[in-house]
């Protein structure tokens, strides 16, 4: 089936430290996207908080018109990104809602008329310098659709003083379960392509490296093509084939297999010349200059053992996760998870509604669902060995269950610690590692008290 | 669709292995063992597996019983306990005797210091320095393999040592404990589980390899040296007791250390000491240096800024 020689496709610089071999769960990759009709859509909540960052006022009020992407919040910070709405129809409320991750949030409610109506406002964005494209992610309300939600026009503000000499289209998608990603660059090829044009020619970035996992074949088949395109005269876009391993995906792990350069704690891609684009991103971002349509939905996978029918499904952002799983005939789940089950947030309500940087909505019943039973630390030193921030997770929990103050926390790095879920995996003492760290981690940031 | 939902931390997705299924691969690792000792010296060793691994069993359960603890026997540890204690007895110990050694493994090495990942000495190692300490005699009468033959010298015993190690060795057909026999099953069962990632191969093979070196330097006889590692409790000991999660240190450089100590302290009081047997001991010793050995910083973090 491949028509590219192995030799053209490059190997990774690099092997991550640790790490764990998944079993994929990749059920829905030959699965065609479908849309989430809009009959099951009658309101959507949409929350101002989508990103990482300062939080966007609603600029609507109760009883106003929206149309589908209208501006409805928005912030004067800078590390914020602003939300748009993802129907047309009237604002019947404007509320606080406890989200997923325990946050009090403000979200605008608005009732859909169904007929989809774009704003009249909405043009195609063109952009010339960097700075358009940084405004133009802005705009579009961008955020990194990996799952990490930050917002992208941050990461686009180029500083002068730290140029960026290679862009990194991140495809790994090392999560268990989904396949938006993969969907995303089989189905959007061409918009994958001039998005990678468009970021590299935009930024004046010459070296391109997109970085996939070998459990997708077909991208890689699709990929390669791009990348071996005659209109790359220079062969400045290269495609890296990764051998999965999870947290591939992980920013600073994907910098250091494709390019062998190491983040230090407390700096940014940037710093060593790198610029890491979710491929989902970079596809959104040219679709907002190509159409001026801002984020308004997201394709996600549904899946998970409590999923009659798993499907990769465009939705609304702000649809309720209730219609999705409905619409999906899940029947009665245990558990239900935004993204994947490695870094996944668990609902605690399916009345929650789906974010931007959503990727998948999992639901599981049974034993799936269940947590294994906790025993005694027998010292096996499999966390240690899984880490792929070469933490000593043991040393970090058991330095927190004694107490220790946040200056012996912080001794053992712990604040690098980015809960990629390794350690909790592999335990066969079943022992919530990485949920005691997170807890070390609070403490360190509350400056040692509970 | 008013059920309650499960909500957990992140990670939702878990390894089947488990505690259970590791102290699993270590029995099956160890019964080849145990099956050849039977053979070799018939009824009496079965008798004595069967009773220590059903004493360690016991007393994990009577503990746990009546401390209203959870019963941690189906963790099958107890069940290695008991088979590496049998393992390193003479096929003749009178019965009581191994009764005595698997409550002092359970109850005093284990269980007081709070049970599964607390204890740090093994108690396989510990129980039979105790029963060592407390019946000598018994404790060195060896039996010829396949006979009646009473024997208490062991190819250790100084003056047999000149004979060349053979191929007998190898497959276990000479005197000495249960266990420690065969050479060749104790290998099998240690690369069984390097493979099946259970065990980290530094700890024996430094064990191993120092034992030899140091053996050699001081003697300056390689095929005694062979004999020395292929004989006695080395091999046992290398591969299923220093390799003891408990009470190994964590990172590579430490196992290095520790597998390297036992090795020398071995051969130093195999050499030195009168005693013909020094493994338990090495390991014990080196038990109690893990929480020394665990000090030393194992490796510094992914992108850790040199001084901080």
């Amino acid at each position: 089936m491949p028509k590219y020689k192995s030799s053209e496709i490059l190997k990774p610089v690099k092997r991550i430290h640790g790490g764990i071999k998944l079993e994929h769960h990749k059920n829905t990759a030959d699965m065609f996207t479908e849309t989430l009709p809009e009959e099951n859509i009658p309101t959507v909540t949409i929350p101002m908080v989508q990103h990482i960052g300062a939080p966007c006022s609603p600029i609507v009020k109760k009883g106003d018109r929206v149309y589908v992407g209208t501006k409805i919040g928005d912030s004067d910070a800078f590390v914020s990104s602003p939300v748009h709405s993802s129907v047309s129809g009237t604002v019947s409320d404007i509320t606080t809602v406890t989200m997923a991750t325990g946050n009090k949030v403000q979200c605008v409610v608005i009732d859909n008329d169904l007929s989809n109506t774009p704003d009249p406002a909405i043009k195609p964005h063109p952009v010339k310098t960097a700075a358009d494209l940084a405004a133009a992610a802005r705009e579009c309300g961008l955020v990194g659709l990996g799952g990490a939600g930050f917002p992208a026009h941050v990461k686009l503000s180029i500083n002068p003083e730290k140029p960026i000499d290679t862009l990194i289209i991140n495809a790994a998608e090392c999560e268990p379960y989904i396949t938006s990603d993969y969907r995303e660059i089989i189905e959007n090829t061409q918009e994958v392509y001039e998005a990678i044009y468009l970021i590299k020619e935009t930024l004046g970035i010459h070296n391109c490296l997109i970085a996939v996992e070998d459990n997708k074949p077909t991208a890689i088949q699709l990929l390669y093509e791009m990348a071996a395109s005659p209109k790359d005269k220079n062969n400045e876009i290269r495609l890296v084939k990764l051998s999965s391993r999870y947290p591939q995906g992980a920013e600073k792990m994907i910098i250091y297999t494709t390019t062998g350069r190491i983040v230090k704690e407390g700096l940014l891609p940037a710093d060593v010349g790198c610029l890491v684009m979710n491929v989902t991103s970079a596809a959104s971002l040219y679709r907002f200059v190509k159409t001026g349509m801002p984020l308004i939905s997201k394709r996600i996978t549904v899946d998970g053992n409590a999923v009659k029918k798993p499907k990769n499904l465009i939705c609304k952002i702000g649809t309720p996760v209730s219609a999705i799983l409905d619409y999906c005939e899940a029947a009665a789940p245990d558990m239900v998870l935004y993204g994947g089950p490695m870094m996944g947030t668990a609902l605690s309500d399916l009345s929650s509604m789906l974010l931007k940087q959503n990727n998948a909505v999992l639901a599981f019943c049974g034993k799936q669902a269940s947590l294994p039973p906790i025993q005694n630390c027998i010292n096996c030193n499999r966390c240690f060995n899984a880490c792929p921030m070469r933490l000593n997770p043991k040393a970090i929990i058991d330095s927190y269950e004694s107490g220790a103050d946040a200056a012996t926390l912080s001794s053992h790095k712990t604040m690098l610690c980015m809960e990629c879920g390794c350690c909790s995996y592999i335990c066969p003492a079943g022992r919530p590692l990485t949920h005691t760290i997170r807890l070390a981690k609070g403490k360190i940031k509350q400056g040692g008290k509970q | 669709m008013n059920k309650l939902l499960k909500v957990a931390c992140s990670p939702h997705k878990f390894t089947k292995d488990n505690t259970q299924g590791i102290m699993l691969d270590v029995i099956l690792a160890l019964l080849p063992i145990g099956v050849l000792a039977v053979v070799m010296y018939g009824l009496s060793s079965a008798v004595l597996i069967a009773v220590t691994v059903a004493t360690c069993v016991f007393c994990e359960y009577a503990w746990c019983r009546i401390l209203k603890k959870p019963n941690s026997t189906t963790d099958l540890s107890a069940v290695v306990t008991g088979l590496l204690l049998a393992y390193s007895l003479p096929p003749d110990l009178p019965v009581w005797m191994a009764i005595i050694g698997s409550v002092v493994a359970i109850i005093v090495v284990k269980q007081m210091y709070g049970g599964i990942g607390h204890n740090f000495v093994n108690p396989a190692v510990c129980a039979r320095i105790v029963l060592m300490v407390s019946f000598p005699q018994a404790m060195t009468t060896w039996r010829q393999p396949l006979s009646n033959i009473v024997t208490s010298a062991t190819p250790l015993t100084p003056g047999i040592v000149e004979k060349p190690a053979d191929i007998s060795l190898f497959l276990g057909n000479y005197s000495g404990c249960i266990g420690e026999t065969s050479a060749l099953l104790i290998i099998i069962g240690g690369v069984y589980l390097v493979l099946r990632k259970v065990i980290n191969p530094i700890i024996p093979l430094s064990f191993i390899g120092s034992a030899f070196i140091l053996n050699f330097a001081i003697t300056g006889n390689f095929n005694a040296s062979v004999l020395a590692i292929l004989s006695g409790a080395i091999l046992l000991g290398a591969v299923f007791m220093a390799t003891d999660y408990v009470t190994s240190p964590a990172g590579g450089i430490g196992k290095l250390i520790f597998g390297t100590g036992c090795g020398l302290i071995t051969v130093l009081i195999r050499q030195f000491g009168n005693m013909p047997e020094g493994v338990s001991f090495a390991i014990l010793i080196m038990n109690l240096l893990v929480p020394a050995i665990d000090k030393i910083p194992p490796r510094k973090a992914f992108g850790e800024k040199e001084d901080v």
